[in-house]
């Protein structure tokens, strides 16, 4: 994946560029928004990582002004302003992702892949599946190994989740926005105890574990490699 | 912020109102002094008038002695013939001499006034003239009376009956004039009282409006310069260094969060980059991951104070939605159900429908978790719990009960100050802004929250004012009786109440 990064700091732009050539992508650094813009219009990139704050030209203006140029590459906003109201904003400016500074690395992966992902998914499949998982979204049935597994509706969308970004790590916080769709932070480790029932409904009586917990990270669903 | 600031929009009444009451007073005084000043003109005036008749009738008088002094009672009955042919019927000067039988001798008076006499020091009298045909009117006459020698009686008089008349119309006119004054200082002391009042009500409804959270607003000045545009004017140059300060708390809190998380985020970047290189399971890796769980944490209590004080500044006002809270708790209970599970506790839901409020759901929604979260946290494993909505008057009133250990009396105000924790002790989890969070999600609502002992445990409540409370909002029939019946309670109950409500919608499933 080709990506570039538009960020004015520049320890933090290094390190974003780093972090993703260790896990294989390519990165392009521009350090202000008029650069920022005429490297993203002329060049390919598959996603955008926009720093709010830019010298020059403010990073929300630099999303509108691609959208308004029909260029629909997703973009990843990133801001030291964290409020609800600084996060409509930005997605309200064509952004499709805000991450707020300071980040985990893996957080900002995770979000990036969800992002392509996204782009990729575009063909509605009406079946998801993940190694012998299989899900039916037109019945909302849940089978593994052809054994029906019962779930309870919440259940059934943060497995949907998962399944729709199955191989790649899946952040707390993107769970609660996507799967509860509240914007919130819990003081406690409800979202484990949820993964964990879930865990406990797919996994439980299967030899191999689909579900796993990524230290510091998240979750990943994968078909284990055998 | 006191979590019990609640701001109470008070109907006023034109009664109450200081202009009125002043108003009211004013005119009070000045028809006083007006029926002073009529009362000293008619008296002044009428006394006056009475002056002037006597004063012709001792001249006439005057007359009549120089005659009798020089002529005898010969020359006084000539010339009183004389005078009384000289009136020739007008009445207006009356003369009769009398012998001292009182048969009438010479004169305009058919008889001697014994009757109907009204007698006023010095030989004054006061008597009823009766006309002849055809007007038979009455009359009255005023008159001196002499003894003459050899007991002759001389009457000498006036008719009144122009005076009394110019009296009668002089009092007609004051008490009109007196009812019109009176009238007038009350209808415009009423009147632009009213006119003040509405104007003064003005600048209340905007100051009200300003305090809710619209900095916006300024109250509207004329173009004469009043008083009362003064103090408008003034307002709203106040309300101007208000908002400029409250922009200024913006800013600054805007910079920290530019200029204090960049940095941080560098130290997170670079705790991650050697952690990634350090080699795992050592014991710097160790160090690495614990630095950046520290670092984390300082960042989330960071985050949770900028956040409180951006609420408490009433910023976020401008994304509010309606919220349907009978969805919105319920996916607060969902959402904490496993973790209820995981303790073996029972939470009972008791939630009435179609309660709206305008707000912002992610707020709500994090304030309420705060208070699910601390009361599963806290209440012992097999403890029970229950959350309940209702409707209360135009209030929705949401109670969170558990029975747990509580919180004593005297600590309920305290737990909503920054940083306060129970047990004085900073090892438990969690950075003492949860509940701080929660009274600044509840006050920009515009609802309070209270909190109660539950016997045992802890009753939190919360009351939010619902939207468009005027008009009835619709509720599931069955909870209405009740919602009615508690409806004219407008303070919390604060007797001891069930421990628990007992479950209406659904207990919740164990499986």
């Amino acid at each position: 994946m080709r990506v570039l990064i538009i960020e004015d700091d520049e320890s933090t732009a290094n390190y974003i560029q780093k972090g993703l050539q260790e896990v294989g992508h390519m990165a392009d650094i521009a350090a202000n928004g008029d650069d920022g813009l005429s490297m993203a219009s002329s060049e390919h990139y598959q996603a955008l990582i926009v720093d709010r704050m830019l010298p020059r030209m403010d990073g929300l203006a630099v999303i509108s002004t691609l959208r308004a140029q029909k260029n629909h590459t997703p973009a990843l906003i990133l801001s030291a302003l964290g409020d609800v109201d600084d996060r409509v904003e930005g997605l309200k400016a064509g952004g499709d992702d805000y991450l707020t500074k300071p980040f985990a690395f893996s957080e900002l992966l995770a979000r990036l892949d969800a992002l392509s992902r996204r782009t990729m998914m575009e063909i509605q499949d009406t079946t998801l599946t993940v190694g012998d998982l299989e899900m039916d979204l037109l019945s909302r049935e849940v089978k593994r190994n052809d054994t029906v597994i019962d779930l309870q509706p919440r259940e059934f969308r943060l497995l949907k989740y998962l399944m729709e970004h199955s191989n790649q790590v899946v952040t707390r916080t993107m769970l609660l926005e996507n799967v509860w769709d509240y914007n919130f932070d819990p003081q406690t480790n409800v979202i484990d105890v949820h993964i964990s029932r879930l865990r406990s409904k797919i996994d439980k009586s299967f030899d191999s574990p689909l579900l796993d917990t990524v230290r510091g990270a998240g979750y990943i669903l994968r078909a284990t490699k055998t | 912020m006191e979590p019990d600031t609640f701001y109470v929009r008070q109907k006023r009444n034109l009664f109450h109102s200081y202009t009125l009451r002043l108003a009211l007073l004013y005119a009070f005084i000045f028809s006083t002094s007006t029926l002073l000043l009529f009362y000293f003109f008619y008296v002044f005036t009428a006394s006056y008038m009475t002056q002037q008749m006597d004063d012709t009738i001792e001249a006439e008088i005057q007359g009549l002695a120089e005659q009798y002094h020089e002529n005898g009672i010969q020359g006084l009955t000539t010339l009183i013939a004389e005078r009384v042919d000289r009136e020739q019927g007008a009445w207006n000067s009356i003369y009769l001499l009398a012998s001292y039988t009182l048969v009438p001798l010479v004169g305009n008076l058919n008889r001697w006034p014994t009757e109907a006499t009204t007698s006023i020091d010095n030989n004054w009298i006061e008597f009823d003239l009766i006309f002849n045909e055809p007007t038979n009117e009455i009359h009255t006459a005023r008159a001196k009376v002499f003894k003459l020698p050899e007991n002759y009686g001389l009457l000498v008089g006036r008719d009144i009956h122009q005076l009394t008349e110019a009296k009668r119309r002089i009092i007609q006119a004051l008490t009109w004039g007196l009812g019109i004054m009176v009238f007038l200082a009350f209808a415009g002391g009423f009147l632009l009282s009213r006119r003040t009042v509405r104007k003064i009500e003005r600048i209340n409804q905007t100051a009200q409006s300003i305090m809710s959270g619209d900095l916006s607003r300024r109250v509207h000045t004329t173009a004469r310069n009043d008083d009362l545009d003064q103090v408008a004017y003034n307002l709203n140059q106040m309300l101007d260094r208000i908002q400029m300060l409250m922009e200024d708390i913006r800013r600054v809190s805007d910079n920290i969060a530019h200029d204090l998380r960049t940095p941080l985020a560098r130290l997170r970047q670079h705790l991650e980059e050697a952690r990634l290189q350090a080699v795992p399971g050592s014991k710097s890796a160790m160090k690495l991951e614990q630095s950046i769980q520290e670092s984390d944490s300082l960042l989330t209590t960071f985050n949770a104070l900028l956040r409180i004080a951006r609420i408490e500044a009433g910023q976020v006002r401008a994304g509010f939605i309606d919220i349907d809270f009978n969805r919105l708790l319920d996916d607060v209970v969902e959402f904490y159900e496993p973790l209820v599970e995981e303790k073996n506790q029972t939470l009972e839901t008791a939630l009435e429908t179609g309660l709206q409020s305008r707000g912002d759901r992610n707020l709500l929604f994090q304030a309420f978790a705060n208070v699910i979260e601390n009361a599963i946290k806290y209440t012992p494993d097999n403890g029970r719990l229950s959350v309940s909505l209702l409707r209360l008057d135009t209030d929705l009133e949401v109670t969170i009960a558990d029975n747990g250990p509580g919180i004593p009396a005297a600590e309920h105000e305290k737990v909503f100050r920054r940083f306060y924790r129970l047990d004085q002790s900073r090892s438990g989890s969690g950075n003492g802004l949860g509940l701080s969070m929660v009274s600044a999600v509840i006050s920009l609502h515009g609802g309070r929250i209270t909190l109660e002992d539950n016997h045992p445990g802890l009753r939190t409540i919360i009351r939010i004012p619902l939207t468009g409370a005027a008009s009835p909002v619709p509720s599931v029939p069955g909870t209405h009786e009740r919602s009615d019946q508690r409806g004219r309670n407008v303070k919390p109950p604060t007797g001891p109440r069930t421990p628990t409500r007992p479950p209406r919608n659904r207990p919740v499933d164990f499986s």
